[in-house]
């Protein structure tokens, strides 16, 4: 469905360092790609691409084989959905308002929400556990109930495609749990592709299909959930030492650290 | 399911029932009615005052019998200060404050910053600047003045949205507004000291906001920019509702960000310069009204847009009318009177944002 061919980037105050080096990635429908990297390795960046946001400097970005500079954003917005981070707003706005600019793609420049913008924006908010927040002023919204009200936005655009910048950061437990077995469901049941960036190892781990690791701009190692997530892999990936077990129920792999004796002593004062 | 009574019933609980958490068309025709229905009262009201009071009694029909051409009650000289000088200047403090407040609740969501005015910006300096230019050196023109504020106006919109626009920093862009205000005002004293007597005591005036000198080409032209202005930005105002959130945004849900971001300053500046160069530089209008009307409305900018014009016309047909006979027979500019009124509000509006 998306295909990155040889993606190279560097932004324009950081050249000629490149962000992004020679990447390859391609996701498909009904699957589920984590992924992982380092602070700054250019995962966000990577998204960005992806959609459009930037313009790569060498190679391109298809969709379902035709090169997403041919798309106007109306019709890229409607097979491709983003889900960031979502600051406060500077206006008053509720929820259900949020959900419903999602509808954009669909309506006229001018117009009324149809009634069946309304359900399926109030739908999308039932989906991520947020219903009860649709009258509710965004801005009031804790960071983790915003998460599951943006998400609700992206799925109000129907897309065929999730891109997911850290949808789990400021979740609670059970948030990131649901939030991912909904994310699961959608591409188990309405074949969505899923491309999710995040830090949480343990839950790219047990829902991701497939999981790409990225360092520095180029793709470290790409494949099958159980083939990249190996102790060896990820120690290189982070530079920290990690291992890898079993989750007891699922099987799926399970990363965890271990403490080194510390390497730097702080010194008495000598008295 | 049904959606509509779901949301109602959740709405009776977070709001009391009165706002609907999205915008209803019919929601929007409420507002939008009961706006037309004050702004029409007032300017019957304001029609009627003045130095020579003209009771209803005598005002409706003497409308009517304008209207359908027959014979008016009024004397010749009524007749004059109703139709040709009461009259054209309700429509140019009403075409005036349209405008401002129209170009107001643009630039606040493009920039998405609800201190965005096109005083604050500076954008009314250089509707001014340009202005005064055209008095000056081109009075002879005809539409040079509101053509020269269009100008004068874009470019600034341009050089401070150059500046200002860093990171996601509100007040970055105010700073950049406030200095370039400020620098334009020196430039317009500068100029003004080069004018003869009578262009002097024009630019004097017309600064401070005066509605009096309202030509009928200042008419025309703030009339023709209202309505292709509000036109325009109408069919922007599901694009302006995602750059409120925030443009990367807008842009991943389908925006052109870059047209509309174009758009938008262009036509927002078509309304400033009409605006001040047809009534000076009335201020607070563009700042208080949008604001005003989210509290009241929603921010969508569907509804505010309309709403904001009607409010701001309300507002700038209330101080001149104030203005004009506050101290009868003198007049004081009208600029002052929403300054006075505008002041309080923003104040009141700031410390309620908190």
């Amino acid at each position: 469905m998306l295909q990155l061919r040889d993606i190279h980037f560097s932004y324009p105050s950081r050249r000629p360092r490149e962000t992004i080096s020679g990447v390859s990635l391609e996701i498909h429908a009904g699957e589920m790609v984590a992924l992982l990297g380092p602070n700054g390795s250019g995962k966000s960046t990577l998204l960005s691409l992806a959609i459009g946001a930037l313009k790569p400097d060498r190679g391109e970005v298809l969709f379902d084989n035709q090169p997403l500079a041919g798309f106007s954003r109306r019709e890229v917005a409607q097979r491709m959905a983003m889900v960031a981070l979502q600051g406060d707003i500077r206006f008053p706005m509720t929820a259900l308002e949020y959900v419903l600019t999602g509808r954009f793609a669909y309506t006229n420049a001018f117009g009324f929400d149809s009634p069946r913008d309304v359900e399926i924006a109030m739908q999308s908010l039932s989906d991520t556990d947020a219903a009860q927040f649709a009258n509710r002023r965004f801005n009031q919204l804790s960071s983790g109930e915003r998460q599951r009200v943006a998400l609700a936005r992206a799925l109000a655009q129907q897309p065929r495609l999730l891109l997911l910048d850290e949808p789990t950061a400021n979740a609670d437990i059970a948030h990131q749990l649901s939030l991912l077995d909904l994310v699961q469901e959608l591409t188990r049941e309405r074949s969505l592709g899923a491309l999710i960036v995040t830090h949480e190892i343990n839950l790219a781990a047990e829902f991701a299909d497939r999981v790409a690791l990225i360092k520095d701009g180029r793709l470290a190692a790409c494949g099958v959930t159980r083939d990249v997530i190996t102790a060896e892999l990820l120690s290189g990936l982070f530079e920290t030492p990690l291992f890898v077990d079993r989750h007891p129920q699922s099987g799926a792999p399970r990363v965890f650290w271990m403490r080194e004796p510390r390497k730097m002593v702080i010194k008495s004062n000598g008295n | 399911m049904n959606v509509e009574t779901l949301i109602e019933r959740d709405s009776n609980q977070s709001f009391g029932g009165s706002v609907k958490s999205y915008l209803t068309r019919r929601r929007a025709l409420i507002v939008i009615l009961a706006l037309l229905c004050a702004l029409f009262g007032c300017a019957i009201a304001a029609l009627a005052t003045g130095s020579e009071h003209i009771g209803a009694g005598q005002l409706f029909p003497a409308l009517i019998s304008k209207l359908t051409g027959t014979a008016s009650p009024l004397s010749r000289e009524q007749d004059v200060i109703i139709f040709s000088l009461r009259l054209p200047r309700i429509g140019l403090a009403i075409g005036v404050g349209a405008a401002l407040a129209i170009a107001g609740a643009a630039f606040q969501a493009l920039l998405r910053n609800p201190l965005a005015d096109p005083y604050v910006l500076g954008v009314s300096g250089g509707a001014a600047l340009g202005s005064i230019i055209a008095i000056i050196f081109v009075s002879e023109l005809s539409y040079s003045r509101p053509l020269f504020g269009f100008a004068g106006a874009a470019i600034v919109t341009l050089i401070v949205y150059r500046l200002g626009r860093r990171e996601d920093d509100p007040a970055h862009l105010v700073l950049a507004g406030v200095v370039m205000s400020t620098f334009l005002s020196s430039v317009i004293v500068l100029l003004t000291a080069m004018a003869d007597n009578v262009k002097l005591r024009n630019i004097t005036l017309w600064l401070l906001g005066d509605l009096s000198s309202g030509a009928v080409e200042g008419l025309v032209f703030v009339i023709v920019a209202v309505a292709i202005g509000a036109a325009v930005l109408l069919t922007q105002s599901r694009a302006l509702n995602l750059m409120m959130i925030g443009e990367r945004d807008a842009f991943a849900i389908g925006v052109e960000t870059a047209r509309v971001r174009w758009v938008v300053h262009l036509t927002a500046s078509l309304l400033t310069g009409a605006a001040v160069s047809a009534g000076g530089a009335v201020g607070y209008v563009g700042l208080v009204t949008p604001p005003l009307v989210r509290l009241a409305a929603g921010s969508d900018n569907r509804l505010l847009i309309p709403a904001a014009a009607i409010a701001g016309a309300l507002m700038v047909l209330i101080s001149d009318t104030i203005a004009r006979t506050a101290l009868s027979p003198r007049e004081l500019p009208t600029g002052a009177i929403t300054a006075l009124i505008g002041a309080p509000v923003f104040i009141y509006l700031l410390l309620k944002s908190r």
